[in-house]
């Protein structure tokens, strides 16, 4: 359950751009989550609404954009989507593969109330 | 907050202490004051594009920096709980002890039990007690690391909480990842929770003296294990009998 670790991050991150921009509210989170970064959105959006009480995040809508994973094959080079980081290469069936998207895990923006 | 996982918790739930200590620390978060105005309000996108883990990271990079600079090899010891990491610590101290200085910070949701257990082998120690939290990060380690200097060169060993899921998300500044895994639990472990193995460069197996009364295949578990990361290296031993102990201390030699 490291989720509410990172929705205690987030929820850190978030509040001091806010702040910076002089927010009175966060309304919105636009999050950029790749599907090999081992985070469940589920859980970090439960997790979320927890972390983000008595914040200038509370109540902030949650927007959970999941990016697909991608694999290089390092013995043919064939690329492909990635679901798992135990991958096989559908072109040659070699293990050797390389993640080359799909471990983002970053906040994109915000949309805030301001002074 | 405290960075935690499971629930909400105070502050001064997460404890850093010497073994001995029984006074607690407590992990001084910061909270800079919340600034509440109220006045109009109007919606804009604030663009921020900022990794969610940054901080964490951050920090690591700052205790990395501390280690090669005082030429200090931290290893991050990860693996479910009961594969036996203390053990194995304990016997790599004793091997070790007089020819290389040594520490250990150790990480536990509860108790001083595994401080007691290094500390009784001589080499200096720091609990840090999690709470509710299952791993550590690198502010953890960075507070334990203001109560314990380590000797310039030497090898800092950090016992992860047992967990094979969340530590592999949280870069403490470490050199490597140690995993380990035990041969009572399953040889697939590395195609269950592939993310851990990912980040690993060493794979221990332990308690290979049980090897003829459990139905653990080791090969298997290795090519699991590659499946995952082909640069993992591997050392096959048990903590209990010393058996298969020389060629991981060689290991640890070598890194220094």
């Amino acid at each position: 359950m490291h989720e509410m670790s990172l929705a205690v991050s987030i929820v850190e991150l978030v509040s001091g751009k806010a702040r910076a921009a002089g927010a009175t509210k966060v309304t919105a989170i636009e999050l950029e989550v790749g599907k090999l970064s081992g985070l469940m959105p589920e859980a970090l959006a439960f997790c979320f609404e927890a972390a983000a009480r008595d914040t200038l995040a509370q109540g902030a809508r949650l927007e959970i954009r999941e990016v697909e994973g991608g694999g290089r094959c390092l013995a043919c080079g064939h690329a492909f989507v990635l679901d798992s980081l135990l991958a096989q290469c559908p072109q040659c069936g070699g293990y050797a593969v390389e993640t080359v998207q799909g471990r983002e895990l970053q906040v994109v923006s915000l949309t805030i109330d301001e002074e | 907050m405290c960075d935690s996982c499971g629930c909400s918790q105070p502050d001064n739930s997460v404890t850093i202490r010497r073994a001995g200590q029984n006074v607690s620390g407590s992990a001084n978060h910061h909270h800079a004051p919340h600034h509440h105005h109220d006045r109009p309000v109007q919606g804009r996108i604030v663009e921020v594009r900022e990794a969610v883990l940054g901080k964490n990271d951050a920090l690591a990079a700052h205790n990395r920096e501390f280690f090669k600079n005082r030429r200090v090899v931290a290893l991050n010891l990860v693996s479910s709980p009961g594969s036996g990491k203390t053990t194995i610590l304990e016997r790599t101290i004793r091997a070790l002890l007089g020819e290389i200085p040594m520490a250990v910070i150790e990480g536990d949701q509860q108790t001083m039990l595994d401080a007691e257990r290094i500390e009784a082998t001589g080499a200096p120690v720091v609990q840090v007690n999690t709470g509710a939290g299952c791993h550590l990060d690198a502010d953890m380690v960075h507070q334990a690391l203001h109560q314990m200097e380590p000797a310039e060169n030497s090898l800092l060993f950090i016992e992860n909480v047992g967990n094979l899921v969340c530590p592999a998300m949280f870069d403490l500044g470490e050199a490597a990842k140690v995993v380990i895994i035990s041969v009572t639990e399953g040889e697939d472990k590395p195609l269950k929770y592939p993310a851990m193995f990912d980040a690993a460069s060493l794979c221990l197996i332990n308690k290979i003296d049980l090897l003829p009364h459990v139905d653990f295949e080791v090969a298997r578990c290795r090519e699991y294990a590659l499946r995952v990361n082909r640069r993992l290296e591997f050392f096959e031993l048990s903590a209990r009998t010393g058996e298969g102990m020389p060629g991981w201390l060689d290991w640890l030699r070598s890194r220094l």
